[in-house]
């Protein structure tokens, strides 16, 4: 098997909080293949938030390794992990998180405006990739005109405009109804056969059911790590 | 991000809060409406004095000698008043004495005048300055003819009753004629009117126009000033340097003539534009001097403002710092977003102030006599001020945007 995309060793994240010391993460280990698709689980409190701010490069660990297509993340500074954020991790969050003044092709553009792509070629992709998420024809609209399901399609597009090593999902679906979801998680899944590598974090049982992998996290440990090829999706 | 990606973007933030971002810019506004303006008309004053004042009333490369000076320079005590009433008035000796051994090439005339002189054509009456003088005063003066000629040499040296008309005095006297070969009546005298003027202007509101000139040996002369006396000696060189010659040496043989100790002061006065802008020279200096601390005051709270409201703009906009540094924006990124978007803010209040600036100073102009001139040099400084204000009053909030974490950032509100 080749190198791991993601490939996390005793990972440890702890808070200090009004005194008291509180573990968020207790030593994980993890290792996440090229076009694997997971979805980590876990209750409020489990460390999930924790660990997708770790993998997303958001937040550095007490102690452990991460290493991200190769490259150990774990103790990068604040600019090399800005860097890493711009160039290996697409984020699409629960509340899609767009600038709201920006339209959809701006809000896309975003990260190739960061990665110091020229204009005229940064127009061009951001175009290619709210294309191929089916917005072609909402190009110039703002956030407060689309629905929440176009909305997520563009957080997604943004995602993937830099074509990221990984497609991180914080609850993708937690605030959309139940037939936008699936449409959602639809193109998670179209995605994923393309060959793109999903790392999901969500509560909802029957969404995480949608990975080829779940990864439940309890206390800050994992519980459990199960693939569901071959149940009934 | 590029430079001028930061401009654009900051550009689109000040243009969807228009009302927001004027308010805020509103300080830098006025500082540089007032910079403008202030400037504006200070230099179309100098300008004003220089050409009109000075160059008008004395001219270049020209001086007189005087009494005491005609154009005083601000406040005169009233010791010196006395000090000037004692002086001896300068005589026809005196003239000749200098006119013939300063060396340095110039023109010379002796003029007497009366401000006040009542004049009669017909049956108009009205009172004018009355001014005799040397032929080579109209050299001197540089004044241009509308119609007929100058005085001949001869009716100078005769002091023949002829008469050379301001263009007022032709409006007043002659409606609608033409006066050449008419007559004007000085005295009891009549005058042959052999010259028209051409028309000079206003200064300070005054007609410039409102004159007559007579030969100096015309008989008007006893009614304008005492036998012997000269009121101003007039004299022209033929440029700056040979200017400053002329008034030196001419100061030496007044002094002579007049047999002045080394220990004692000129008991006479040689006026010239420079001297007589010595007022004005102080007034634009110290406008000067204060209007930079206006400036600079209107500038600071100027930038104070859009401190507060980049304070407040990176606070609302918290989630949005969040979701540019997750998308791989750095700390200098965001830095220079914030100081860009001030800096652009503070140029856009620059940039309207040039504006309502240069709208002031041209109201002035258009309802005031005061004239008002451009300094190129102004508008660069307030571009610069205006660029300087934003960056100073921008790095502050921008660092505080740079440090945010990206975590607590992203669950804002």
């Amino acid at each position: 098997m080749s190198e791991p995309i993601i490939r996390i060793r005793d990972l440890t994240r702890r808070y200090e909080m009004g005194g008291e010391t509180i573990h968020a993460l207790r030593g994980v280990s993890l290792d996440i293949q090229r076009n694997e698709y997971v979805a980590i689980m876990g209750p409020s409190g489990s460390g999930k938030s924790t660990m997708m701010n770790l993998v997303g490069c958001l937040d550095t660990p007490s102690s452990g390794e991460y290493w991200l297509n190769g490259q150990e993340v774990s103790r990068l500074s604040d600019n090399a992990l800005a860097r890493v954020r711009n160039r290996e991790i697409g984020f699409v969050f629960q509340t899609f998180n767009l600038l709201p003044r920006a339209t959809a092709l701006h809000n896309v553009e975003l990260p190739l405006v960061y990665a110091g792509v020229p204009t005229k070629t940064r127009r061009e992709q951001a175009a290619r990739a709210l294309t191929q998420v089916g917005l072609a024809e909402r190009m110039g609209h703002k956030p407060n005109e689309l629905s929440g399901g176009q909305r997520q399609r563009v957080a997604i597009a943004r995602a993937l405009v830099n074509r990221p090593s990984i497609l991180l999902a914080d609850e993708p679906t937690g605030n959309l109804d139940s037939v936008t979801s699936e449409e959602i998680m639809r193109v998670f899944g179209e995605l994923h056969a393309t060959g793109q590598t999903v790392v999901m974090v969500t509560h909802e049982p029957d969404i995480a059911a949608c990975a080829a992998r779940v990864v439940t996290l309890r206390d800050g440990r994992i519980e459990s790590d199960r693939s569901t090829r071959g149940q009934a999706a | 991000m590029p430079l001028f990606e930061a401009i654009r973007l900051a550009l689109r933030t000040i243009r969807v809060q228009k009302l927001k971002s004027f308010f805020s810019l509103i300080g830098v506004l006025i500082g540089v409406t007032f910079l403008i303006a202030v400037v504006s008309i200070v230099q179309g004053m100098n300008r004003y004095m220089q050409d009109r004042f000075a160059n008008g009333l004395i001219g270049v490369n020209t001086f007189e000698v005087r009494r005491f000076p005609a154009i005083d320079n601000g406040n005169v005590t009233d010791d010196t008043w006395r000090e000037w009433l004692r002086r001896p008035r300068v005589n026809y000796k005196e003239a000749k004495f200098v006119a013939e051994r300063v060396r340095t090439p110039a023109i010379y005339a002796r003029t007497c005048f009366e401000e006040n002189m009542p004049v009669s054509q017909g049956t108009l009456r009205g009172k004018i300055e009355v001014r005799a003088a040397d032929e080579e005063y109209f050299r001197i003066k540089s004044y241009r003819l509308a119609a007929g000629r100058t005085f001949t040499l001869q009716e100078a040296r005769a002091g023949l009753p002829v008469i050379v008309i301001g263009d007022l005095v032709r409006e007043k006297f002659f409606p609608g004629l033409d006066p050449i070969d008419k007559t004007l009546t000085i005295s009891g005298l009549p005058y042959r009117v052999i010259g028209v003027l051409e028309k000079q202007g206003t200064l300070f509101g005054f007609s410039l126009d409102r004159f007559a000139l007579v030969p100096f040996g015309a008989p008007v002369r006893r009614d304008l000033c005492a036998e012997n006396v000269v009121h101003e000696l007039w004299a022209k060189t033929g440029g700056p340097d040979a200017m400053v010659a002329a008034v030196a040496e001419t100061e030496q043989y007044m002094r002579i003539a007049r047999r002045l100790e080394p220990d004692q002061p000129d008991n006479f006065y040689i006026e010239t534009a420079e001297g007589a802008l010595g007022t004005w020279g102080k007034i634009s200096k110290i406008l000067f001097l204060v209007l930079p601390g206006l400036v600079a005051i209107s500038l600071i709270v100027g930038g104070i403002v859009i401190m507060n409201i980049m304070l407040m703009a990176v606070s609302e906009r918290t989630r949005e710092i969040g979701i540019r540094k997750a998308l791989g924006a750095r700390r200098r990124d965001i830095l220079a977003q914030f100081v860009v978007e001030a800096a652009t803010l503070s140029s856009a209040g620059a940039i309207l102030g040039i504006v309502t600036g240069l709208v002031l100073a041209f109201v002035v102009k258009a309802l005031t006599p005061l004239p008002a001139a451009v300094a190129p040099w102004s508008i660069g400084v307030a571009v610069a001020l205006g660029v300087t204000v934003g960056v100073a009053a921008g790095v502050y909030p921008a660092s505080r945007a740079s440090r945010l974490d990206p975590i607590v950032a992203l669950r804002a509100e």
